[in-house]
């Protein structure tokens, strides 16, 4: 909302500046976003009176004028603006005067004639050409008459005001209008507001004999006033009031349209005035349009209505689209004559479904949406009726003709000052609060500080105690509630178990060398539906309105996006990169929708190119499979799960077929880590690049084992190697298994320390070596217990496997 | 007898001292002391000497024996050290080399900033609270005074993926769910975290998905005082000791009052800058007193209970704290970007 500081000052009176204003307005709870200057830099420039406009000879486009600047001092200006004439009152910036952007106006020789200055456009002035009246959108404006030659142009045209522009929540409707500020600004000033008069003088044709009213539905339009003014001249609004409308971002039409747009700006109240001439009827009909009806608006569009819309009409077609906009054919033209002025009240779900469905967003149809002040609408008709009695010469006909309540009764919210200083944490006493709603405006009843307060019709957001409180508070000033801390028992705080391992995986694997990234949740849905390792039936969740395919359906993993983060890393030059991150994915089992998706906590990483380095040592390492199994071998012994996990061999939609590994948790896949499929990582451009991805929310919600201590072995331990030659294809965590399981409780340990595949090997053999290493925390072993358990060892591997110690 | 062991004890001296190494050394040990040696030899014809000169000379003998042993040993100390020091110089390393580098990650700046909140509530007694970031419209909206066709609504351009499940547009939803839980028992003292979503262009300063902390307090007695006397804590914490903070009046549909937060500026201490468009505050956070009709909603007797609630973006405390520039940089991962927080 933009506030005129010259048009407030009309209604209250302020004595700081507008910054101050602004600042005092920001503290006591709405927020100045911007105060303007309208003057853009502009100095030198004052009214001159054209008193003679040649060709100039040399330039067909040039005008050569005298121009009375004032003083008796007349200067030679050549002007280019087409609507130059003989007559006219204009604004002229003399040499030294400077413009908008710093612009300097010097003497100068135009086509061989001399030119003492300039004659002005309002857009040469700083005004938004938007909002210059369209007459003079492409040339100089033209001011009234009455202008003093050389008076300063600035205070005809109102370019010394501030324009204050206010950040309104939904709640402060009220202040969409300059006498709502004007309410809000007393009440911080401690002044008074003071109203237009809305007294007029009618004629004694009555505006009944003119034109009926009538109303479909109440609950649609609880309100609906229709005047009559007859005998308008249509013409230019007085340039106090069209400087106002331009210093509020609305462009001067006529004074017809003017007026309506003045009076909405400062009573909040949308008005419509109509071609009475026009109407095709004498009656006035509020009905819903039926369904697929058409109607021509304003802006000569054709607009399809639905039976949710509301519709004025004259009995039989619709005129107006209630709230939103007018209909073309009753339009307000030149050649106007009488006027119906409509003032009346619709529900705002009816206006906001029509604006939004027709896509129009009107100064109108954003105050009824919010709310209007519905005890203004009678008020702001009067002002209306005589602005156009005033200023178009217009009559207007005895009465209003109305459908509906035009008044609706006031209610009171009960306030206790002891339960607002409960809430506050102040001691506001009960005579200071009374204070606050007097200058407030708000009427009450107290008795020991029970408020019974009269809740003004333009606050129709108080409605609790609370919105009481809060009125109190803000008009008190926040910078006097203390400081205080929680009179609650101390509680101890901390993260849950869950969420401290969170923090601990994330900590191991920055500690491991990843960067933690943060992705969009959302991506194609081809890419959506990528890495997936659930293996039932899921579907993906797309939003219903995105703003692009490329971010339009929820992920079920994280790797498509950390894939997109190294090929983004890998276009500018960076491709050694360690990646991982942690975050949601979404995945829904129900074809439709109706209950939330799962969520689970996914922890992923990439890793491409160099991993391991040291430049001048010789050692660049690049990554591999065994680099991220180790990673991820240290992430789940972090957990304390090492134990309950295997790794098998499996296939994973885009990830390398034989080096790709299942991650199972008890037996159950929770995740996998492997290459990269050779085609994928083509396509991406990358180069070798291995991956993980793991459900974390699987693993975190597995209890596992307290730490218990171990005594110290107090006993030496002793350790057998085997080499061992087996099938190729053998996987070596199946030789650690059956190692393990025949080794008995004194074997404690077994390291894979030798692989071997050469050729001194037999065709389709492999040599793997172990070291086993057995002990017993009571005793010395003996060396017999230890060839027990060690020809137990090699006898199982041989039965099950064939395994034969390497010779 | 007596000069010929002298003599030997002199010139076994000299070769000692003549010695290069050890080798050489040995060789003079093996070369007089041995059984093979002049000494022994000396010795042997001890038996032609008279009762009286032989135990003099056997004990001039053993004398001439320490001496040159000694003077052995000596030696041999001096070679050991002469070898080692000539070893270590041989070995001696080029320090100003550089070690080999320990690989190590870091966190995403976001995280680095929500730990650090996180850690600071944690501290006063906060437990985190977390919730689904797909949502009913109920606990997105509704639960939180937000009914359908509410103009608040629009304050937040929406995902809707059915009519009644959306992306959450806000943490609050965790706030609803967490005091339903509690069935009308305070207190309750979160705080929630986490990723939120609306229909927003990615430009410079607006992102369709973004981090969020709220906070959330219902006990008996809870003042609006007491938020301020939390969010002092907080600025100064995040900020720096000297800040001081300011509350605005504002608007949310889920607090009654409602306030937004200023701070001082820390760059300019509240001169004015760029940082703080020339006011010398700066807008972190919306707080307020939890609106009755939350509370009941929730299960809570709102005559009985109070509360308050607070609201703050990770990625603009971070822009502001790091000096970024631009939200997107949080959600390209650029490494170069993501390095830099090593430190955070």
């Amino acid at each position: 909302m933009l506030i005129s500081y010259n048009w407030l000052k009309e209604y209250v009176n302020i004595k700081i500046s507008p910054s101050e204003l602004a600042d005092r307005i920001t503290k006591s709870g709405i927020e100045v976003e911007m105060v303007e200057s309208l003057n853009k830099g502009i100095s030198g420039v004052v009214v001159g009176y054209v008193q003679e406009c040649i060709q100039h000879p040399n330039a067909d486009k040039l005008r050569v004028c005298k121009v009375d600047i004032g003083q008796g001092e007349v200067s030679q200006i050549v002007c280019g603006a087409p609507n130059v004439a003989q007559g006219q009152k204009v604004a002229v910036a003399v040499p030294g005067a400077v413009l908008p952007g710093n612009f300097k106006i010097k003497k100068a020789k135009l086509r061989g004639e001399e030119s003492h200055g300039m004659i002005c456009s309002l857009q040469e002035l700083g005004v938004d050409t938007k909002l210059v009246p369209k007459e003079y959108a492409t040339g100089i404006f033209v001011m009234p008459s009455d202008a003093e030659p050389g008076s300063d142009a600035l205070e005809f045209l109102n370019l010394n005001d501030h324009v204050l522009e206010l950040g309104l929540t939904p709640n402060r409707a009220d202040c969409l209008n300059v006498i709502g500020v004007a309410y809000e600004v007393a009440a911080i000033l401690e002044e008074e507001v003071k109203l237009p008069n809305t007294s007029i003088t009618t004629t004694e044709e009555k505006a009944e004999d003119f034109i009926s009213v009538s109303i479909e539905s109440f609950e649609d339009n609880p309100y609906y006033g229709a005047m009559i003014i007859r005998d308008v001249k249509i013409g230019h609004s007085p340039l106090w009031m069209q400087n106002r409308l331009m210093a509020s971002g609305i462009r001067p039409i006529n004074n017809i349209v003017d007026i309506t747009n003045y009076v909405l700006l400062e009573y909040g109240q949308p008005l419509h005035a109509f071609d009475y001439n026009r109407l095709g009827s004498k009656e006035i009909v509020v009905r819903r349009a039926a369904e697929g009806e058409h109607i021509q608006t304003l802006d000569d569009q054709d607009r399809t209505l639905k039976d949710t819309h509301l519709v004025i009409t004259n009995g039989t077609d619709p005129i107006a689209v209630a709230g939103v906009m007018g209909g073309a054919t009753s339009e307000v033209q030149s050649d106007t004559t009488n006027v119906l002025l409509e003032a009346a009240y619709f529900a705002s779900g009816r206006v906001r479904t029509a604006s939004k469905d027709l896509g129009l967003r009107s100064e109108a149809s954003s105050r009824y949406e919010k709310g209007i002040d519905r005890n203004r609408v009678f008020a702001a008709a009067m002002r209306a009726a005589g602005l156009m009695a005033e200023l178009a010469g217009g009559k207007v006909a005895e009465g209003i003709v109305e459908a509906g309540k035009r008044e609706v009764n006031t209610y009171s919210v009960k306030m206790d000052v002891s339960r607002m200083n409960g809430l506050l944490g102040t001691n506001i006493t009960a005579e200071q609060t009374g204070v606050v709603f007097n200058r407030l405006g708000f009427s009450y009843k107290e008795t020991d500080g029970h408020f019974e307060v009269v809740v003004p019709s333009r606050r129709p957001d108080i409605t609790i105690e609370a919105d009481l409180i809060e009125e109190v508070g803000r008009i008190y000033g926040y910078d006097r509630i203390p400081t205080t801390y929680l009179l609650s028992e101390a509680r101890p705080g901390g993260l849950t178990e869950n969420q401290a391992k969170r923090r601990n995986i994330r900590n191991y694997l920055e500690g491991a060398g990843l960067y933690q990234a943060v992705t969009y949740a959302l991506t194609t849905p081809a890419k959506s539906a990528h890495f997936s390792f659930s293996g039932e039936e899921v579907y993906p969740i797309s939003v219903a309105h995105p703003m692009s395919e490329e971010r339009s359906t929820l992920r079920m993993s994280l790797l498509p996006q950390l894939l997109e983060v190294l090929q983004y890393n890998r276009n500018r030059s960076m491709e050694d990169l360690a990646i991982y991150e942690m975050g949601s994915v979404f995945i829904n089992r129900q074809e439709v929708l109706t209950d939330l998706p799962e969520e689970y906590v996914f922890v992923s990483g990439a890793v491409t190119g160099v991993f391991n380095e040291h430049l001048w040592q010789g050692e660049r390492k690049t990554v591999d499979f065994f680099v991220l199994k180790g990673i991820l071998e240290g992430l789940l012994d972090e957990l304390n799960l090492s134990e309950r996990i295997t790794y098998e061999a499996g296939e994973i939609e885009n990830m390398h077929p034989g080096r790709t590994a299942i991650v199972k948790l008890d037996g159950i896949s929770v995740g996998f880590v492997g290459q990269l499929h050779p085609a994928l990582q083509k396509e991406l451009d990358l180069k070798d690049t291995y991956v993980f991805e793991l459900n974390a929310t699987s693993l975190l919600e597995k209890e596992t084992d307290q730490m218990v201590y171990q005594t110290l072995p107090r006993y030496p331990s002793i350790t057998r190697d085997i080499a061992l030659v087996v099938d190729q294809e053998l996987p070596a965590g199946d030789l650690t298994t059956v190692i393990q399981a025949a080794g008995g409780v004194l074997l404690k340990e077994v390291n894979l320390f030798d692989l071997y595949e050469g050729e001194k090997m037999e065709e389709g053999k492999k040599s793997l070596a172990f070291s086993l290493k057995y002990f017993d925390p009571e005793r010395t072993l003996t060396d017999e217990e230890v060839v027990t358990a060690h020809d137990r060892v090699l006898k199982s591997l041989e039965e099950r496997f064939g395994a034969q110690l390497r010779k | 007898m007596k000069d010929r062991l002298e003599a030997l004890k002199v010139e076994a001296i000299g070769k000692i001292n003549e010695s290069q190494d050890l080798k050489d050394l040995q060789a003079v040990k093996v070369a007089y002391l041995g059984k093979k040696g002049p000494i022994t030899e000396v010795l042997k014809g001890m038996g032609k000497l008279s009762a009286e000169e032989r135990p003099v000379i056997g004990a001039y003998a053993n004398e001439v024996r320490d001496s040159i042993q000694k003077e052995l040993d000596k030696k041999q100390i001096e070679l050991e050290h002469a070898a080692i020091s000539e070893k270590l110089a041989k070995e001696s390393l080029d320090v100003s080399l550089p070690g080999r580098p320990v690989k190590k990650g870091n966190p995403h700046p976001l995280t680095a900033v929500v730990t650090e909140i996180e850690d600071l509530f944690l501290s006063m007694g906060f437990t985190i609270a977390e919730g689904p970031e797909v949502e009913t419209d109920y606990y997105n909206f509704e639960a939180l005074n937000l009914p359908k066709g509410h103009p608040a609504r629009d304050m937040q351009d929406s995902f809707f993926i059915t009519e009644d499940i959306l992306l959450r547009t806000q943490t609050s939803p965790v706030q609803a769910r967490t005091m339903e839980k509690h069935e009308g028992q305070g207190p309750v003292k979160i705080i929630s975290p986490g990723k939120v979503y609306r229909r927003d262009n990615d430009d410079a300063t607006h992102s369709h998905q973004f981090m969020q902390i709220e906070g959330l307090v219902v006990d008996k007695n809870v003042r609006l005082s007491d938020l301020k006397g939390v969010l002092e804590t907080f600025a100064k914490k995040m900020f720096g000791e000297d800040r001081k903070i300011r509350l605005r009046p504002s608007f949310f549909p889920f607090t009654e009052p409602s306030v937004e937060m200023d701070i001082s500026c820390f760059k300019c201490s509240g001169k004015g800058c760029s940082i703080c468009k020339q006011t010398g505050w700066i807008e972190i956070l919306g707080a307020g007193m939890v609106h009755p009709n939350v509370l009941e909603m929730a299960g809570f007797d709102s005559k009985k209970y109070t509360g308050f609630a607070f609201g703050m973006g990770p990625e603009r405390i971070a822009m502001l704290k790091y000096g970024i520039d631009d939200i997107r940089h949080f959600y390209a991962n650029d490494i170069r970007f993501l390095k830099q927080f090593k430190n955070a």
